[in-house]
């Protein structure tokens, strides 16, 4: 299983950029100067928030997309299309609901041209080395989402592929089938039993990440690069309760929240600046939640985020959105992995819904650059009021229209709970009006 | 049921007509007129038409159900192929697209039995003097009223692959050969299905219709129940037309019983869902194949050579680089390519213009547009009628499950029936009592296709979310309230579903329904459909290419200015979960 640094690399990324160009000229950079060698014999991660590029990233690999700029190989030959002996396990499991489990496990060697006996034989045995006995016949649809993805593993493992990619795999599924289907994994692999030689999965779950790899690359956002490599030395089988564990997880939290820039409290925010700021939609009312949680005991205040994403039972990403929108409205501040209320936010855990509305408005007016505009367009045009596809505008000159949709869902989701504007959603259409 | 109903006029596109729309016009009938050119450089009579006549009596009924039936299913056969190219070049190539999609879009309101005219003299003059040629007319008649809307659906679903089983495929190294039979033909069965239903449920009334045609001084009468009937019409035999009615019921039911339910069985392995459905189409025939172990085993060689055939790795292009980032595609070969396709237009459209032109003036043009607007005005209070009618029926069967499980079946099956074969009973009556002919024969349009709404509205209100019900039970919400708040806005997608249909096929049926004849006596009421056939019977081909094309630009506008719109505004509105 140990592996030397000189054994030639089955991957090899050198440089990669991925941009897309964008109809206003500027073009959005996905992923910047990623550098990455996966050697054989290891289990490789890529950490980081949606929108980091990571996903991009194993997309070049798997030959799904090609790289903007820089050089992308695999077994020392450049990447053009999807290259032979590597595999792949989706987050959606993308299994087939016409075949069946057998067919769909067969689905890959068809492809191949491999003959009907041998199909069989291979795939009879990674359906039952990956726990699938008794469910050749079935369709997807009858199964649950871990046997499910159980299929997708054996569905990649039949053609015996170098190098396994894993895009997040156990994200679609709930905590205990997750556990169970990552531990099945993990013993398969230190036991030597999985005809593949390296794996690299892509993960925003920090505990996961250190559960099973041997090395984590940490992806920053906007645009996705690579922030730090971190070597994870633990013997399989690992025990998430092991204080050497806790403290690699409370060290990787403080590093995925630690500020791009050192400029703190004058920064405009989290990805971009100014109007071109992307807005991850949070609920107002998950918010307020929030912030009465975090003002009341046990945290008083402060919270560390791998405790509260614990007891609130949220993924990482999503605690990280909510405290991020916090940090953006200037109710709280995330330092090192805790997450502080300011004293706004105080403030607002201790008043009644209309004072509380206010107090958000006058954050949103002034800490967020893009309700200022929309509010100055509104006063400004006699009509009071202006379509939303006057604002879609801006933002897609600084993001993709996916992001321009969030941002726009946030601006009206936000703005209505502060009583900003009024939105008519069937004529698009902002304005100052209120229905009597 | 009507879950997979994609109704082809609602393929969320822009609602406003484009130029490619107005190419496609342009393209369509110039297309047509070129056909009749050519049909009437090689226009021999066809005195040798061998056909045994036809004869009213009862006796020969099945043998004629069969030879009608043949005709269905070798046009069934002809809209598969053409669904399966037509709609994958579109899907699968940008360019194409450009210029097939409007067409495509043009053809379903195109009136199908206009067509007639055309096909029938050219199909005649490829194979003059034989009974194939009309025999290959008639079924490419019915083939214009199944192709279009099945390739609609069949190019969506190619557009609509889910990204992550298209990665798939890519990454486990399917050739472009393979992937079409793995994954875009399973993924595209239940839409391709369900429209093959509502397509052949269609095509009986093309089939009765183009089986006895008249155009100009060639009479084709081709053995069926179409002819049986027109002849019955002759001869003023109103015992004929009842027998040929029950001989077209017990065909619709055989045929269901034995191909369409099977397959809609069959193709429901294929729906895209990840749990498993409550309700599954069942049909006894699928089931004994199913259990039989020698007829399975018998063809099963046979499944496996056809699965071999697709496991071939024909070196296709893989036709998938759509999502691998680079946009920009040879902007050169772009322009040529559109100029190639406006030039097209030009010369189609001023062929047009130029055949017209030889006997026809701006005065016959405007003629054929008032007739037209008339004709319009029937459809529109028919629509207005059938609504105020089937509206507050489906509703009041729908809400109640037992009853709806009784009537829906009924509804589909009057849906399918050729309203045509029915039209004598009430010419009868009409020549009987005097009546005006104008107001008359009108309802005959609507005969037929009524029944879309009828089960549309009793799918919606079955459908309709009991807790919804509940609620406004609870709040004693009643009356026009309750109609206006709570049922009318729930069933409104699938109404708009039904009445497009039925209006769609309203114009179609005005053709054969704005003029009607007994014996001697011959009905004709105002309007474009009477204008078409009348012409169609001189062998006046420029007023029928003119008649044609109006009806056409009407339907089309309508749709785009009135359908579509509605459909949209439902779906954002009103589409509950």
């Amino acid at each position: 299983m140990l592996k030397t640094a000189e054994s030639e690399p089955l991957v090899d990324i050198h440089n990669v950029c991925r941009r897309f160009t964008k109809g206003s000229g500027n073009d959005l950079v996905v992923l910047e100067d990623v550098d990455l060698r996966i050697a054989p014999g290891e289990i490789v991660g890529l950490l980081g928030r949606s929108g980091s590029g990571k996903s991009t990233l194993l997309r070049i690999i798997a030959g799904l997309l090609d790289p903007s700029s820089g050089e992308a190989k695999c077994r020392g030959e450049v990447i053009k299309g999807p290259p032979h002996g590597v595999a792949m396990v989706f987050q959606s499991f993308a299994l087939f609901p016409w075949l069946t489990v057998l067919e769909n496990v067969e689905f890959g060697l068809e492809a191949r041209g491999v003959e009907r006996a041998e199909r069989r034989t291979r795939a009879l045995a990674a359906i039952d080395l990956i726990g699938l006995d008794g469910y050749e016949s079935a369709y997807p649809k009858e199964l649950s989402g871990g046997m499910r993805q159980r299929v997708g593993f054996a569905r990649a493992l039949v053609v015996h592929p170098d190098l396994l990619l894993m895009d997040e795999p156990f994200s679609a599924l709930d905590v205990l089938t997750a556990e169970t289907l990552r531990t099945d994994l993990i013993d398969l692999w230190i036991e030597g039993r999985l005809p593949i030689k390296s794996v690299l999965m892509v993960t925003h779950n920090i505990e996961e990440a250190v559960l099973m790899c041997d090395r984590i690359l940490v992806f920053s956002s906007n645009p996705g690069r690579v922030a730090a490599e971190i070597k994870v030395d633990l013997s399989h089988p690992r025990n998430r309760l092991d204080p050497t564990f806790r403290q690699l997880v409370d060290s990787i939290y403080a590093r995925m929240t630690q500020r791009p820039e050192p400029r703190a409290a004058t920064s405009e925010g989290i990805h971009g600046t100014g109007v071109g700021m992307v807005l991850n939609h949070v609920s107002p009312n998950v918010l307020a939640g929030l912030i009465e949680e975090l003002a009341d005991a046990p945290y008083s205040g402060r919270a560390d985020l791998p405790v509260l994403a614990d007891s609130l039972q949220l993924e990482a990403d999503d605690l990280f959105h909510l405290g991020e929108a916090l940090q953006l409205l200037r109710f709280a501040v995330l330092t090192e992995g805790d997450v502080m209320l300011t004293d706004a936010g105080k403030r607002f855990a201790s008043l009644d819904t209309d004072a509380r509305k206010r107090l958000f408005a006058e954050h949103l007016v002034t800490h967020v650059p893009i309700f200022g505009l929309v509010r100055r367009v509104l006063d400004e045009r006699p009509s009071h009021a202006a379509p939303a596809a006057r604002f879609r505008q801006e933002l897609e000159d600084y993001m993709s229209e996916e992001q321009a949709d969030d941002t726009l869902k946030t601006i009206v989701s936000w703005g209505r709970y502060a009583e900003l504007f009024a939105y008519d959603e069937a004529a698009e259409l902002f304005s100052l009006e209120n229905p009597h | 049921m009507a879950k997979q109903n994609t109704s082809p006029l609602a393929v969320g596109r822009a609602i406003l007509p484009n130029v490619w729309d107005v190419a496609a016009v342009a393209l369509i009938i110039g297309g047509l007129v070129l056909l009749v050119y050519g049909g009437e450089q090689t226009n021999l009579p066809l005195t040798a038409l061998d056909t045994s006549p036809v004869t009213l009596d009862p006796w020969r009924l099945p043998e004629y159900a069969l030879r009608t039936v043949m005709r269905m299913l070798l046009a069934i056969v002809f809209s598969l192929v053409f669904t399966v190219t037509y709609a994958t070049l579109a899907a699968k190539s940008r360019r194409a697209e450009i210029v097939l999609i409007p067409i495509l879009d043009i053809l379903q309101s195109v009136p199908i039995l206009g067509f007639l005219t055309f096909t029938v003299v050219f199909f005649m003059g490829l194979f003059p003097g034989r009974v194939f040629g009309a025999e290959l007319a008639a079924v490419f008649a019915i083939f214009t009223s199944q192709a279009w809307n099945m390739a609609f659906s069949f190019y969506q679903s190619l557009r609509n692959v889910p990204r992550d089983l298209e990665e798939a495929c890519e990454s486990f190294h399917l050739s472009g050969w393979q992937r079409f039979w793995r994954l875009d033909v399973p993924f595209a069965m239940p839409g391709l299905v369900w429209n093959m239903m509502m397509s052949m449920s269609g095509g009986w009334f093309f089939v009765v219709a183009s089986e006895a045609i008249t155009v100009g001084d060639t009479t084709v009468t081709l053995p069926g129940v179409g002819a049986y009937v027109a002849l019955a019409i002759k001869e003023q035999n109103l015992a004929a037309v009842a027998y040929a009615l029950i001989t077209m019921l017990a065909v619709i039911i055989l045929y269901d019983q034995f191909l369409v339910r099977p397959i809609v069985a069959w193709a429901d392995k294929f729906r895209f869902e990840q749990t498993a459905s409550v309700s599954v189409p069942e049909s006894w025939l699928l089931d004994l194949f199913r259990q039989t172990n020698a007829l399975r085993a018998l063809t099963r060689s046979v499944r496996r050579g056809l699965s071999a055939l697709t496991e071939i790795r024909i070196p296709l292009p893989n036709l998938a680089p759509r999502f691998r980032g680079d946009g920009r595609l040879a902007p050169v070969i772009d322009a040529v390519w559109i100029v190639l396709v406006l030039a097209g237009t030009v010369y189609a459209a001023w062929q047009t213009i130029a055949y017209l032109h030889t006997t026809l003036t701006l005065a016959d043009a405007g003629h054929a547009v008032l007739l037209a607007l008339a004709t319009l005005a029937r459809v529109v209070v028919l629509m207005i009628l059938a609504t105020l009618i089937w509206v507050p029926v489906g509703v009041w069967i729908g809400l109640r499950p037992k009853l709806a499980e009784k009537v829906q079946p009924l509804a589909q099956f009057l849906a399918a029936f050729p309203a045509n074969i029915a039209f004598p009973a009430f010419v009868v009556l009409i020549v009987r009592y005097g009546l005006n002919a104008n107001i008359w024969l009108s309802p005959l349009m609507i005969l037929g296709t009524q029944w879309y709404i009828l089960f549309n509205v009793i799918a919606g209100a079955t459908a309709f979310p009991s807790d919804l019900r509940e609620a406004a039970q609870s709040f004693h919400v009643t009356g026009w309230h309750w109609w206006r708040d709570v049922i009318l806005p729930g069933i409104f997608p699938y109404y708009v579903t039904g009445a497009i249909t039925a209006s769609g096929g309203s114009w179609n049926a005005a053709i054969v329904a704005e003029v009607a004849s007994w014996g001697d006596t011959k009905l004709t009421a105002t309007g474009i459909g009477a204008y078409i056939a009348q012409a169609t019977e001189a062998g006046d081909f420029q007023r029928v290419v003119l008649g044609v094309a109006v009806m056409c630009i009407l339907v089309t506008l309508f749709n785009r200015l009135f359908w579509r719109p509605l459909y949209a505004y439902g779906e954002r509105h009103f589409r509950l979960g």
